[in-house]
C-alpha cells in the first residue's frame, strides 16, 4: 500500500482505520482479519460481486452490525462499540430509505431535530443542502411524489445536513435507470470535490468504481484482493480474479507455459494447432523467474492493435474474425489466437465482418501474467 | 393526428360498448378494450396513406367486421363463459342467502308482537311493525334479579373493550417492533414462545389465572378482565405487528438509527405512523374478539362488570315467565350491533387482516 496518494498525505492521520476486523454470521466467517486505512478526504470504493462482504463491511463501519473481533477507528477515535449516531458518519442506502410519511424538508431535518439542534441552524443547513442538490422546489413534497433520482438526492441531502466527516454510500445508484445513474454519478463526484469529505462507496458496478474512486478495494469472499488506484488496478491487477473483474469487455486469458530460453523469458501458448510465442523481455516481473511453469497471459481487448501498425509490435499475427459485436463507440471482435478464444476492440469504421482476415498485435509489456495454479500475478 | 386518434377512439368505444349486449359487464369491458386497441393499431398503420376521414372510416369498418363476423370458436367460448359466470353468481347468491336468512328472521321477529309470533309464520313480514321489543330489550328486560335491560351490559362491554383493545395493540406493536428490528439475543426463541401462546387453548390456563388474580386481590374486577384480554390478545397482536414490520425495508430502520433516533423515537416517529393500516386491522380484530367474548367476561369481570354477551345470555335463558322471542331477538341484535358495524364499516381492512394470516378462530 505504498504509493503516491499515501506519500502525498503521509502527514494526515487516517480518517477511517479498520484493524484485524473479523465478523461471524451464525458461525460463518464473513469478514476475516480485514485491515483498511482510509485517508482524510479520500473517495474509497468497495467493489465486488454480491455476497463478497462489501456491504457488510460498510454496515460494520456504520455501527449497524456488531463485529466479532477487531477495531474500528474514525478520526483516530476507537468507535468499535459506539452507537451509529456517535460515529461521525452519515449513510445513503440503495433503497433511499426515506421516511415515507414525512415531507422532504422533514426528512432532511429529522436527524437534526433528534440531536436537538436549534431551529435557525436546522433551517440554515436544510436550505443549504437543498440548494446544493437542487431540492428547494421539492421541499414540501412527500417521497412518494418524487422520482427515483430525486429520492436519492434527498437521501444524499439527509446525509449532507448532518455535517459529518465520513459519508457511507451503499450502492446508492443501483435502483436507478442507466441515464439517471450516470447523471447522479457526476453529481456525487462534484459533491466530493466541493466538500472534500471522506467517502466510502459500495458498488458492484466497476464503471462507477473506476470513475469515482481515488482508490478501489476489490473484495472477494470477505477478503480485500487489491487496494489501489483505479489506474493501477486496471493496468496491474494483482491476481486473475481482479483482472477478470475489472474491465469491460473482460480481459483475454491465454493458457500457456512460461519458459526461459537463452535466459530470456517467453510465453508459449498451449496449442495443438498454430503456435504462439510471446517474448516477455520487457514485461515487468514482480519477482525473479525460476524455471518454467504453467501461466495465463492476460491481454485487454483494448490493448490490441489492428492492421499495419501491429507489425511494429513484438507479437503480431494474422487472424480470422469469427464474431463481431458492435457496441456503438467501437466494435468488439472475437477470433482465435493459438486456438484459444481472443477478443479485441476495433474502430467501427473498419466495418469488420465474420470471415475477414486481418493483422493483430499487442505489446507484452502491457499484458499481465498470472500463475495458473495460484492465480497470482507474476 | 393525436386529436383525430382520440376522436376515433372514443366513437369506437361508444359503439363497441353498445354492441355485445348480452355478455356480462367484465367480458364487455375486455372486448371494448380489445377493440379499442385494435382500432388504434389500424389508425397508426394507415397514417401515411389517407386523410383523417379516411382513417376514421377505415377504423370503423374494421370495427364493424370484428363485431359482425365473429369466428365460431370464440362465440362458443363466450357462451360457455356466460354459463360459468351464471353458476358463480348463483352460488354466491345462495351462500349470501344462507347467511342472510337468519338475520332476516331475527329482524322481523324482533319487530312483531308475541301474538303474531305465536302464529308460527317465521318468514312473514310483521303486520304491525313495532320497536317495543327493542326498547324492552334495551331498558326493561330482566337479566337475573335486576330488570334494567341489556344497557348496563353494553356500557360494561365498552368499559372492557376500549382499554383492552388499546392496551393489547400497544403491547403487541411494541413487541412486534422490537422483535423485527432490534434483533437481540434470544429474540427468535422469545417470538416462538409468544406464538406458541397463541395456540394454547385458554380454557387450560383459566384456573391458574383465577388463583393468581385472587392472590393479588384483583379477581372479579374490571382491571382483571382488561388484563386477561390484553394477555390473550398479545400473541396474535405481536404476530400481526411483527409480520407487518418485517415487511418494511430494514434500511428505513438503519437510516433512523444513523440519524440518531433511539428505540422509542424510531417507534413513535417512524414506525407507528407507517403502521396505521395494520393498526386498523388490529383494532377490528381485537374489538370483535373482545366484544364477542363470553367465557372470560363471565369468569373474571365480576358481577358488577358483566359484559353484554353475558347479560344477553341471562335474558335469553331466563327460566320463568313467558319466553319473549321478540325481546330475545332484539337483545341479540343489539349485542351483535357493534361487531356488525365494525365489519360493515371496515370490510376492506378486515379482509386485509385475514389475508395477513392473523385471524385465528
Amino acid at each position: 500500500m505504498t504509493h503516491l496518494s499515501t506519500a502525498a498525505r503521509a502527514d494526515n492521520p487516517y480518517s477511517v482505520a479498520i484493524r484485524d476486523l473479523d465478523l461471524d454470521f451464525d458461525g460463518v466467517r464473513v469478514l476475516r482479519s480485514l485491515n483498511l486505512n482510509i485517508h482524510k478526504g479520500e473517495f474509497l470504493v468497495l467493489l465486488g460481486s454480491s455476497g463478497c462482504g462489501k456491504s457488510t463491511l460498510l454496515n460494520c463501519i456504520a455501527g449497524l452490525l456488531d463485529i466479532t473481533d477487531g477495531q474500528i477507528l474514525i478520526n483516530d477515535r476507537d468507535v468499535t462499540w459506539e452507537e451509529p449516531k456517535d460515529r461521525d458518519i452519515a449513510m445513503v442506502f440503495q433503497s433511499y430509505a426515506l421516511y415515507p410519511q414525512m415531507t422532504v424538508e422533514k426528512n432532511l431535518s429529522f436527524a437534526l431535530k433528534v440531536a436537538g439542534v436549534n431551529k435557525e441552524e436546522i433551517q440554515r443547513r436544510v436550505s443549504k443542502a437543498a440548494e446544493m442538490l437542487h431540492l428547494t422546489p421539492l421541499l414540501q413534497r412527500k417521497p412518494a411524489a418524487l422520482s427515483g433520482g430525486q429520492r436519492q438526492r434527498v437521501a444524499i441531502g439527509r446525509a449532507l445536513v448532518r455535517d459529518v466527516d465520513v459519508f457511507l454510500f451503499d450502492e446508492p445508484l443501483s435502483n436507478l435507470d442507466a441515464k439517471l445513474r450516470t447523471e447522479l454519478r457526476v453529481e456525487i463526484k462534484r459533491l466530493h470535490q466541493q466538500l472534500n469529505n471522506t467517502m466510502i462507496y459500495v458498488t458492484h458496478d466497476q464503471i462507477e468504481a473506476l470513475t469515482l474512486a481515488d482508490r478501489i478495494a476489490i473484495m472477494k469472499e470477505g477478503v480485500i484482493q487489491q487496494l489501489d488506484t483505479p489506474q493501477t488496478i486496471y493496468n496491474k491487477p494483482v491476481n486473475r480474479f481482479v483482472a477478470g473483474f475489472i474491465g469491460s469487455p473482460g480481459m483475454n486469458f491465454l493458457q500457456g507455459q512460461l519458459q526461459l530460453q537463452d535466459s530470456q523469458p517467453w510465453f508459449i501458448a498451449d496449442s495443438a494447432l498454430a503456435g504462439l510465442s510471446v517474448p516477455l523481455t520487457h514485461y515487468p516481473f514482480c519477482a525473479d523467474l525460476t524455471g518454467s511453469k504453467a501461466v495465463e497471459l492476460g491481454v485487454r481487448p483494448e490493448h490490441v492493435v489492428v492492421g499495419e501498425a501491429a507489425t511494429a509490435l513484438p507479437v503480431c499475427q494474422e487472424v480470422g474474425v469469427e464474431i463481431v459485436e458492435p457496441m456503438g463507440s467501437d466494435t468488439l471482435a472475437w477470433t482465435r489466437l493459438a486456438g484459444q478464444a481472443f477478443s479485441f476492440r476495433t474502430d467501427t469504421e473498419l466495418n469488420l465482418k465474420p470471415g475477414d482476415r486481418l493483422l493483430i498485435g499487442f505489446d507484452p509489456a502491457r499484458a499481465s501474467c498470472f500463475d495458473a495454479r495460484s492465480g497470482e500475478r507474476i | 393526428m393525436a386529436k383525430i386518434d382520440g376522436m376515433t377512439h372514443s366513437s369506437l368505444i361508444g359503439r363497441a360498448a353498445v354492441t355485445p349486449r348480452s355478455v356480462s359487464p367484465r367480458v364487455r369491458r375486455r372486448s371494448t378494450a380489445a377493440v379499442a386497441v385494435r382500432a388504434t393499431a389500424v389508425v397508426e398503420t394507415q397514417v401515411d396513406e389517407g386523410t383523417a376521414e379516411a382513417l376514421a372510416t377505415a377504423a370503423l369498418q374494421q370495427l364493424g367486421q370484428t363485431d359482425s363476423v365473429q369466428p365460431k370458436p370464440a362465440s362458443r367460448r363466450r357462451t360457455q363463459q356466460r354459463y360459468g359466470r351464471l353458476g358463480i353468481y348463483g352460488f354466491l347468491l345462495l351462500s349470501a342467502l344462507f347467511f342472510a336468512i337468519p338475520l332476516y328472521v331475527m329482524i322481523i321477529t324482533s319487530m312483531k308482537g308475541m301474538p303474531e309470533i305465536r302464529l308460527g309464520q317465521l318468514f312473514s313480514l310483521p303486520g304491525d311493525p313495532t320497536f317495543a321489543a327493542w326498547i324492552k330489550a334495551w331498558s326493561q328486560a330482566c337479566t337475573g334479579v335486576t330488570c334494567e335491560g341489556i344497557q348496563a351490559g353494553f356500557f360494561n362491554s365498552i368499559k372492557i373493550t376500549l382499554p383492552s383493545v388499546a392496551l393489547s395493540i400497544l403491547i403487541g406493536s411494541i413487541n412486534g417492533y422490537a422483535l423485527s428490528f432490534w434483533r437481540f439475543r434470544g429474540a427468535n426463541l422469545l417470538f416462538g414462545i409468544l406464538v406458541f401462546g397463541a395456540f394454547v387453548p385458554y380454557q387450560v390456563v383459566i384456573y391458574p389465572m383465577i388463583i393468581g388474580f385472587r392472590e393479588v386481590g384483583l379477581y372479579g374486577t374490571l382491571t382483571s378482565i382488561i388484563l386477561v384480554h390484553t394477555m390473550f390478545g398479545m400473541p396474535i397482536m405481536t404476530l400481526l405487528f411483527r409480520n407487518y414490520f418485517a415487511s418494511l425495508p430494514s434500511e428505513l430502520f438503519k437510516a433512523a438509527r444513523i440519524d440518531g433516533a433511539g428505540f422509542w423515537q424510531i417507534f413513535l416517529q417512524i414506525m407507528l405512523p407507517l403502521a396505521v393500516p395494520i393498526i386498523i386491522v388490529a383494532v377490528i380484530l381485537q374489538t370483535t374478539n373482545i366484544w364477542n367474548d363470553y367465557l372470560l367476561g363471565l369468569i373474571f369481570a365480576g358481577s358488577d362488570n358483566l359484559p353484554m354477551t353475558v347479560q344477553l345470555n341471562n335474558i335469553v335463558t331466563t327460566t320463568y315467565g313467558v319466553r319473549e322471542y321478540n325481546v330475545n331477538m332484539a337483545a341479540t341484535m343489539l349485542t351483535a350491533a357493534v361487531p356488525l358495524a365494525v365489519y360493515l364499516l371496515s370490510g376492506k381492512y378486515f379482509v386485509r387482516g385475514i389475508a395477513s394470516g392473523a385471524v385465528k378462530g
